[in-house]
């Protein structure tokens, strides 16, 4: 399990360009993944690898594709200073961890990275790095897997509640 | 303590007295899907077990995307989405109508006080006639036409006060590149932005969609604009409805008050490849461009098109360099082509094309080669955002599009 690092303002077009939207499957949108930004990213992913950024990870456009393609390739955690709000969610819905770390710039390219998200940590560099935990109404959906799951299991919504934040 | 607009809109949705920062799930007034984000949307909807939508009439299908159909697979996706509007008993647009964001607002479909959401990031736009509407993924979309409701966690508001009289040629499209300069890209992450002052109030519908529109280029949640008599005004023939007030409250808190003055405002571009790389024209002029794009949701309308005529006047476009005009909906197309605009475009040397979002998303036709420079009146100029990650993308108004488009470089619109 390796890091790939990025760095600020990495937008939802240099994750999966616009010209594969047309692709659907996580699988396929991978082979696509950062293509032209991050050529060897897509040939050398593997799975349980850690996409670690700085802030705004995932800005621009509404795209689900890009945390799917992350998904297809095998990350299922993305640690960034700060996520763009669509991608923090749509992340969190398809199964992708969103995991603010205020420290990545901290953490090398290539590194060897254990995340232990219960006692809210990452082994990297040998550092511990904090890491947040998710806002509990979201916590929810991950616990479900990701809001396909969740809304399953829903008969119907609780409309007008307040949760927890 | 009063109430932002952002608040006022929650709390009359839902009957009770909701504030920044609460986590809420909220019935919806509207759910936008169009032909890129749709097909999963409707995917997601099925694995949720989904039968039915929540109401036919809320939901709102169009394709602009890749239309007509650029490939087998476009072709494939419209014709699912044509399938499940049929079985839903969804009215569809299909490829008829324009730019999704733009057709939503010109046909009544989002309205002042209104909570619509839509695949597509560019949502933010409706907050020009006063409703709260944010872009969201296509899970939750699935989920959205399902239950008819969402979790949102109601943003604080940035609000950005701007007085002034906007100098000749400089309008809606340069305050916002200079707010998102000064505001930056994640600047307001999480934040809803009002904008509002005198220049606001007598901004007129498009400028307000201009700049609501690209209140996501700053992370932002929502954009907009407290509804008032021009608000109301547009409204008239697009929905039935009583005009009533919604505004922040005098004490409401704000996350921020950012205040802008117009008067001395130079035209503004953002050079590659973030949209908070705003500088005034003067700094960029002379860039070689091969390319124009004068379009899309965020400056396609009949008012950027008439400004990018005014500019051009009898003159002809440089023929070494490709300008693509795109009407944002049938609607503007019409308005432009009564008023002779179309054929002027034309014979000045523009290629313009039928309503459609065009090279903005790069997914269509448009694309840029490696190297290659387009001057483009869109929302994004992130790398690759129109083709090729080597190319460039520079973002301005209709009106410097239209001077650089006649000279070849990015031209100051004031001295042509």
């Amino acid at each position: 399990m390796r890091t790939w690092k990025f760095g600020d303002n990495i937008d939802t077009d240099a994750i999966i360009p616009g010209r594969f939207l047309i692709i659907n499957d996580p699988k396929e949108l991978a082979k696509h993944a950062f293509e032209g930004t991050r050529t060897e990213f897509a040939g050398e992913v593997k799975e349980g690898d850690v996409v670690v950024a700085g802030k705004n990870f995932g800005c621009g456009s509404s795209r689900e594709h890009a945390p799917m393609a992350l998904l297809g390739g095998g990350v299922h955690i993305v640690m960034a200073q700060s996520f763009a709000r669509i991608f923090f969610r749509n992340a969190v819905n398809v199964g992708v961890l969103p995991v603010v770390c205020h420290d990545t710039g901290r953490i090398s390219d290539g590194a060897k990275i254990k995340i232990d998200l219960k006692k809210g940590y990452a082994e990297v560099d040998n550092q511990k790095l904090a890491i947040e935990s998710v806002p509990p109404f979201m916590q929810n959906i991950i616990d479900a897997g990701g809001l396909v799951n969740y809304a399953k299991s829903l008969k119907e919504v609780p409309v007008c509640t307040k949760s927890r934040r | 303590m009063g109430s932002t607009i952002v608040e006022k809109i929650f709390s009359r949705k839902c009957g009770s007295d909701i504030r920044a920062g609460e986590v809420v799930m909220t019935p919806l007034d509207g759910a936008m899907i169009h032909d890129i984000t749709g097909p999963l949307a409707i995917q997601k909807f099925h694995e949720m077990g989904g039968e039915q939508v929540f109401d036919p009439k809320r939901i709102i299908m169009l394709f602009d995307h890749q239309i007509p159909a650029d490939s087998l697979e476009a072709a494939k996706n419209h014709v699912f989405m044509r399938s499940f509007a049929k079985e839903q008993e969804i009215h569809n647009y299909d490829i008829n109508e324009g730019v999704c964001h733009q057709v939503v607002l010109e046909k009544g479909l989002a309205a002042p006080g209104e909570i619509v959401v839509g695949a597509d990031s560019h949502t933010c736009m409706y907050g020009a006639v006063g409703a709260f509407a944010t872009g969201i993924g296509s899970t939750d979309m699935g989920f959205a036409l399902k239950f008819g409701a969402l979790y949102f966690k109601v943003p604080e508001t940035i609000r950005a006060k701007v007085s002034g009289k906007f100098p000749k040629r400089v309008g809606a499209k340069d305050l916002i590149l200079a707010i998102a300069a000064d505001i930056g890209a994640d600047g307001a992450t999480y934040k809803a932005i009002e904008f509002s002052g005198k220049t606001v109030t007598k901004m007129d519908m498009a400028g307000r969609m201009t700049c609501c529109n690209m209140a996501i280029e700053m992370g932002a949640k929502a954009g907009i604009v407290p509804p008032d008599k021009i608000t109301w005004d547009y409204m008239k023939g697009r929905r039935k409805m009583e005009p009533f007030n919604l505004e922040s409250d005098e004490d409401a808190v704000f996350a921020e008050n950012r205040v802008y003055d117009v008067s001395d405002l130079e035209p503004q571009v953002a050079v590659p490849h973030n949209v908070d790389q705003g500088v005034p024209v003067s700094k960029v002029e002379g860039i070689h461009i091969d390319q124009v794009f004068i379009g899309s949701c965020t400056n396609g309308r009949y008012e950027d098109l008439a400004e990018a005529s005014k500019v051009l006047g009898k003159k002809r476009f440089d023929p070494h360099t490709r300008v693509l005009i795109i009407p944002a909906s049938r609607e503007e197309y019409l308005k432009a082509l009564e008023k002779g605009l179309i054929e002027r475009f034309v014979k000045a040397g523009a290629l313009v094309e039928a309503p459609c979002c065009g090279p903005c998303m790069g997914g269509s036709f448009g694309l840029l080669a490696p190297g290659e420079v387009c001057l483009s009146t869109s929302n994004r100029n992130f790398k690759g955002r129109q083709g090729s990650t080597e190319a460039s993308v520079y973002l301005s108004s209709a009106a410097t599009a239209a001077a650089s488009a006649i000279k070849g470089e990015i031209t100051d619109p004031r001295e042509v």
